[in-house]
């Protein structure tokens, strides 16, 4: 596997890049196009060009599949979470104008929150379903062992 | 207080749970956060049903963007009355299922089968309390999407074979139904129920709205499983987990009859959908194969589920003909059998999951004897049994006389004889069962079982007792019932 070296190279070079991209589609997403969605297809995508180029042993050891699985969970809370907390603070479920001082503050800091659970959930369940198509006859073959 | 925000924590409590549930990880502790969620999600629901009950609509804004320009959670005592339905039976099931799928389920993942549950149940409910055409289809989609996989989590191998049946139809379905609302976005400008009902009087007649009719019609008819669509049904409850059977036919069909209620009702009003099109002649000849055809199919079943699925099919055929006599009457009667057969069929399919776990299956071949192996689930079943042919004194006689009393209200007397013909070949069914459990020794290799265990016969029995409490003493039912057809029939809370 010498010949692969400029791919492995490369790889080191853009992955940090495309990581940065994603945070920047999320956070931009307040005035531009973007959000959570978006951001974390991109953040997903570098973790699977990584699994890609170093192979998926690797990827798993960097993002564990227990750890997605955890993280598909976190974002469907975070968001739903951000609704309770509008309520518990004297508002409508998801109503983020009582979230801060005042109504714009409230509304920047509750898509904030509510896009920032998109991103881990959808981040996560890309990698989970790219986890277990790459790993089907690995993981299987290690079950009949 | 809180109550104000019981539209939407009806909703949020088991969408909240599901994910807490894949944090627990362990069977048992996932087990007690169900159990507890669907506990508080059937003590909203009874409670929005009584408030709808004395005040009428109750209209919630998410995140205080008022309607049109957000999306609004209305809910009335027709929604209410199905989210009762939807939210007792996830009650019911919870108990059971700590049992009920551990023979049928890897206890890897029992997590899975909670969270999808919980997810299933959510969806559900959000299609009930929604006043958002674009959301009823999201919520079509969550509860279908769980739905498809605790299918493929039975035994059987055919199971993902039902599941995958299930989730062609069910998307082919769930397509049509978006188009539908496309082009209801096309004419109308909004996506609002309430609103969208309003507007839809000044459009008029135009071929657009007149084909959202047929795209919805069609759409929803594959989630109700409504006659000559009703193809992914059978497989689907057969090879399903006991549990997932059991909610399923007492909930997932229920919920797009009630869609199909509100837009023929509300949405298009009466006059549009009945007056001026063959809809309600359409209609009515479906529903009339449904409760003939099935039903002979369900005679010559050697298995008891697909036997109970394909009843399913045809007891579908009375809801459905109760909707197209456009009548206040008719539409009573169909709330009425929507929760009679819910809980006859959910009693039903519980009892059964009993005698699968005891008996390994539902072929008649396992079941002959079971008279004297499990006498109890055996009564149980011919009690349930009774309650689909429609014996006085149980929940199915109630439903089947106010079918035939609105038929003779409208005139057409040849409907009643075709509701009493169809209930004999429901005897013929029935009596399938009882020849089988009483009549035949039970098989030589027999595990010799004895009854079911208490936490899955209990959920079961209290079913079964239900089918002939609400059989009795009906005066609850029929007044929620009425309440329901009232509301559909003349819309208050639209265009004021």
């Amino acid at each position: 596997m010498r010949l692969d070296i400029i791919l492995r190279v490369l790889a080191k070079l853009l992955i940090p890049f495309a990581l940065v991209f994603g945070l920047y589609v999320q956070f931009h997403g307040d005035y531009g196009p973007g959000g959570g969605f978006q951001a974390g297809v991109i953040v997903a995508a570098a973790v699977i060009f990584y699994a890609l180029i170093y192979g998926l042993p690797a990827a798993r050891r960097v993002v564990p599949t227990e750890v997605v699985q955890t993280l598909m969970a976190v974002g469907v809370l975070l968001y739903s979470g951000v609704g309770i907390a509008s309520i518990l603070l004297g508002g409508n479920y998801l109503d983020y104008f009582v979230l801060g001082a005042d109504p714009v503050s409230g509304q920047h800091r509750g898509i904030f929150w509510v896009e920032m659970g998109v991103l881990i959930t959808v981040a996560s369940v890309m990698l989970k379903i790219f986890y277990v198509f790459a790993g089907r006859r690995r993981d299987a073959e290690e079950t009949e062992e | 207080m809180l109550t104000q925000h019981f539209p939407a924590l009806l909703v949020v409590v088991p969408l909240m749970a599901a994910p807490l549930i894949v944090f627990a990880r362990r069977s048992l502790a996932s087990w007690l956060i169900a159990l507890l969620a669907t506990a508080i999600t059937f003590g909203i629901a009874a409670s929005l049903l009584a408030q709808t009950m004395s005040e009428g609509t109750l209209v919630y804004a998410m995140g205080s963007w008022e309607a049109p320009l957000g999306i609004e959670y209305r809910i009335d005592a027709a929604g209410a009355f199905v989210a009762v339905i939807v939210a007792a039976m996830g009650l019911i099931v919870m108990p059971y299922s700590r049992v009920g799928i551990a023979a049928e389920v890897r206890s890897e993942e029992h997590y899975l089968y909670y969270a999808l549950m919980m997810l299933c149940l959510a969806g559900l409910l959000g299609i009930l309390v929604t006043g958002d055409a674009f959301n009823v289809f999201v919520f079509l989609e969550v509860s279908s999407l769980a739905t498809y996989v605790l299918i493929a989590m039975g035994r059987d191998r055919r199971a993902l074979v039902a599941a995958y049946q299930y989730l062609l139809m069910g998307t082919i379905g769930a397509t049509l139904y978006v188009v539908g609302v496309g082009l209801l976005y096309l004419e109308t400008g909004t996506l609002n129920l309430a609103d969208m009902a309003t507007r839809l009087v000044d459009v008029g007649d135009s071929r657009g709205v007149l084909a959202a009719l047929a795209f919805i019609t069609v759409g929803i008819s594959l989630k109700i499983a409504l006659f000559p669509l009703h193809l992914w049904l059978p497989n689907a409850y057969a090879y399903a987990p006991s549990p997932v059977s059991a909610f399923l036919a007492a909930t997932a069909t229920k919920v797009s009859i009630y869609v199909l209620m509100r837009y023929f009702f509300t949405i298009f009003g009466a006059t549009e959908v009945f007056d001026a099109r063959a809809t309600g002649a359409i209609l009515l000849g479906l529903s009339l194969a449904a409760m003939f055809i099935p039903a002979v199919v369900a005679i010559f079943q050697h298995d008891m589920k697909r036997l109970l699925a394909y009843s399913s099919v045809s007891q579908i055929g009375y809801i459905t003909l109760g909707i197209s006599l456009d009548s206040v009457e008719g539409l009573m009667a169909s709330a009425m059998h929507l929760f009679n057969h819910a809980l006859t069929k959910g009693g039903l399919f519980l009892v059964l999951g009993g005698v699968v776990l005891r008996c390994g299956g539902a072929g008649f071949d396992r079941l002959a004897g079971l008279g004297h192996t499990m006498p109890v689930a055996a009564f149980a079943m011919v009690v349930g049994g009774l309650s689909l042919i429609g014996v006085p004194g149980t929940a199915g006689f109630i439903s089947k006389w106010y079918l035939v009393s609105a038929a003779m209200h409208d005139g057409q007397w040849w409907l009643v004889g075709a509701v009493l013909a169809s209930s004999l070949l429901a005897v013929i069914y029935v009596w399938r069962f009882v020849e089988v459990a009483y009549f035949r020794a039970p098989p030589a290799d027999h595990p010799a079982p004895g009854e079911a265990p208490l936490s899955m016969q209990l959920p079961a029995l209290a079913m079964i007792a239900g089918c002939v409490y609400f059989g009795i003493d009906a005066t609850w039912s029929s007044e929620v019932s009425m309440r329901v057809a009232e509301v559909l029939m003349y819309n208050p809370g639209v265009g004021q």
